[in-house]
């Protein structure tokens, strides 16, 4: 401990007094109740009275750094030696991939011994007796301020700055100018959606083609109660733009009896009782299908806003703030479903510009 | 006759032919091959009825009506076909404890064949799905791959990913599939049961349903396993993040509040 962590001042009047005593217990006296107890007296443990002691916890550290190299070595040999495909049954964990759980288990026992070793030796062997290491004051000594100053001073001198003018001021600019490549980059950000929240790829005469089977859909081929998902003819799986097209057109069709739909317009827009719907959610856009066909329910599963496919697609609980988008449907003269135009509102979650 | 055999190289003289050769074999089948089958058909068919009838009469009547025609505490049974009582009954789901938002799976009273006669019965009400032959929902052979797709698309917003089932409105859940007889899970997919919509042949046909059933098989049955192990209801990463910030993090808290608790020293105080 040296003096200039520790100026004089700042030790306790105990200590300096007398070290062999270190940690003796001063009384509060009368005139000053607070005063620094010091430390209580050190004790010793039983590792640092018996040799023997000392030795047993020496073994049992030892052991447990051993038992951590042969599970590393258990680790390597079944990562070797146990099969991927490999299922045992653990309890409780049920059926598991053995490779997994070797590789977990003798991984853990490790980790686990090394840090199980090193917490038993730290509190069995190391030493244990009490240091107080006193805080030093923050301010530095006077000399060293002034060396700084000084320095930095004769530096400014050296290096000119103030007499070379065209020196100082291309360093500016370029220091000035540099940040410009961040904000530059910040375009990429864009370009702005313009209309494209506004629109899908639904339009007067697309068909509406079945997710499952990839054939257009019939009117007949929709029951009343049944749930059926529908893409717009033309959008196939493997377009490079198909995520962000089906996440804009996903299409949830129903067929309820006409006399059972509320809305007029729902009605209208609708063909014998065959409506469509916007399956993205108008909360923040989770696709939404939980129907319940006897309560004409659909239920978005990420914060349960429920909406009345009967009448309108109407938010009857939750976040959302607008109904599903409908979209208008017809037949063609081939019999099958087709849409009408596009949805007459942005489908999927509110965004500032939506109005 | 002359004129006949004049035209008997005109180009449409083979189509003709054709016409009245295949006219005469489907007129001459219907007239006699099906008539004795149907009859013998009908007698057996008509009994079953009868059986059922009364079935219905004790088990279902109080709430669908004499006739199943449907009353304030139960919906009309015209249509819904042998498959829908398939697979009400034999589930236990029919007939039903009390009513409620949802009539829960409980243990079935009735043996098949009761089970048939009172299918029989209902599906004399009105034209509905009939119950599924074996080579219909047997798993085997179908595409798992496929059928994990079309589960994503039609089923797994209400039933999870896996089947583990999940919450619906008002008290109303959809269920797990775990350990369901592939045919209920067939006959659930064509008939719609209770807030389930129906997936008809019509929009998910046969084949989809059969890859679905070998994707539940796959994934959620006896023989199914989770290489990680502990599935935490296979709900993904919210169970996993709760089990590991509770248990994983208190697990050290706990280690290292014992260590620090303990004492070394030879004196305990």
């Amino acid at each position: 401990m040296s003096s200039q962590d520790t100026p004089e001042e700042n030790l306790p009047a105990e200590r300096a007094a007398d070290d062999s005593e270190h940690g003796a217990v001063a009384v509060p006296g009368e005139k000053n109740p607070f005063a620094d107890p010091g430390l209580p007296p050190h004790e010793h443990r039983i590792q640092d009275i018996d040799e023997r002691a000392a030795r047993r916890s020496e073994r049992a550290v030892a052991f447990m750094f051993t038992l951590s190299m042969l599970a590393t070595v258990a680790f390597i040999a079944s990562f070797v030696a146990v099969p991927v495909d490999k299922s045992i049954y653990v309890f409780p964990l049920g059926h598991i991939s053995a490779l997994n759980f070797a590789l977990g288990m003798t991984l853990g026992v490790a980790l686990f011994c090394i840090g199980a070793g090193a917490v038993h030796w730290a509190r069995t062997l190391m030493s244990d007796v009490e240091l107080a290491d006193d805080r030093h004051a923050i301010e530095a000594e006077p000399e060293v301020r002034a060396k700084v100053m000084d320095d930095f001073r004769q530096g400014a001198k050296e290096s000119a700055l103030g007499r070379r003018k065209l020196i100082r001021n291309t360093m500016f600019g370029a220091l000035t100018l540099v940040p410009l490549s961040g904000v530059v980059l910040l375009r990429d950000l864009g370009p702005l959606p313009e209309d494209k929240l506004r629109h899908t790829l639904w339009r007067k005469g697309k068909l509406l083609v079945n997710m499952n089977t990839d054939e257009p859909l019939r009117p007949s081929d929709v029951a009343v109660g049944s749930l059926t998902f529908a893409k717009p003819e033309g959008l196939e799986e493997h377009d490079h733009d198909f995520q962000n097209e089906i996440a804009k057109a996903a299409l949830m069709i129903v067929r309820l009896q006409p006399e059972n739909i509320k809305d007029k317009r729902e009605l209208e827009w609708s063909h014998e009782g065959i409506v469509a719907y916007s399956k993205i959610c108008t909360h923040v856009g989770c696709p939404i299908s939980l129907y319940e066909q006897q309560t004409h329910h659909v239920l978005c599963p990420c914060h349960q806003s429920t909406f009345d496919l009967s009448d309108g697609a109407r938010v009857i609980f939750g976040p959302a703030g607008h109904a599903l988008p409908q979209l208008r449907i017809g037949v063609n003269d081939e019999g099958y479903l087709e849409a009408l135009g596009d949805f007459e509102e942005p489908v999927g979650p509110a965004f500032w510009e939506r109005g | 006759m002359k004129k006949l055999s004049a035209r008997r190289r005109h180009p449409l003289a083979a189509v003709v032919v054709l016409l009245i050769a295949l006219a005469a074999t489907g007129g001459l089948y219907t007239l006699f091959a099906p008539a004795d089958k149907a009859k013998a058909d009908e007698t057996a068919q008509s009994l079953a009825i009868d059986e059922g009838k009364k079935l219905y009469a004790v088990g279902c009547a109080s709430c669908h009506g004499t006739g199943g025609q449907g009353t304030t505490d139960g919906p009309s049974l015209v249509g819904v076909g042998a498959a829908a009582v398939d697979f009400q009954v034999a589930t236990g789901r029919m007939p039903a404890q009390q009513p409620g938002a949802q009539v829960p799976k409980k243990r079935n009273i009735y043996s098949q064949a009761e089970i048939d006669q009172l299918a029989a019965y209902i599906a004399s009400l009105g034209a509905g799905p009939s119950v599924p032959t074996e080579n219909q929902y047997n798993p085997e052979g179908a595409d798992i791959a496929e059928g994990g797709e079309l589960f994503r698309t039609n089923c797994a917003q209400c039933h999870n990913f896996t089947g583990k089932g999940g919450a619906l409105t008002t008290g109303k859940y959809a269920p797990t599939l775990e350990d369901v007889d592939p045919k209920h899970i067939y006959e659930a997919m064509q008939t719609g049961p209770q807030n389930m919509p129906s997936f008809p042949d019509t929009t998910l046909t046969e084949k989809n349903k059969k890859d679905i059933i070998a994707y539940l098989d796959a994934v959620n049955s006896d023989k199914s396993e989770s290489p990680g192990g502990l599935e935490l209801g296979g709900l993904g990463p919210v169970s996993e993040g709760l089990f590991g910030w509770i248990f994983g993090l208190g697990g050290l808290i706990a280690v290292a509040v014992w260590v620090a608790a303990r004492t070394a020293k030879a004196k305990k105080s």
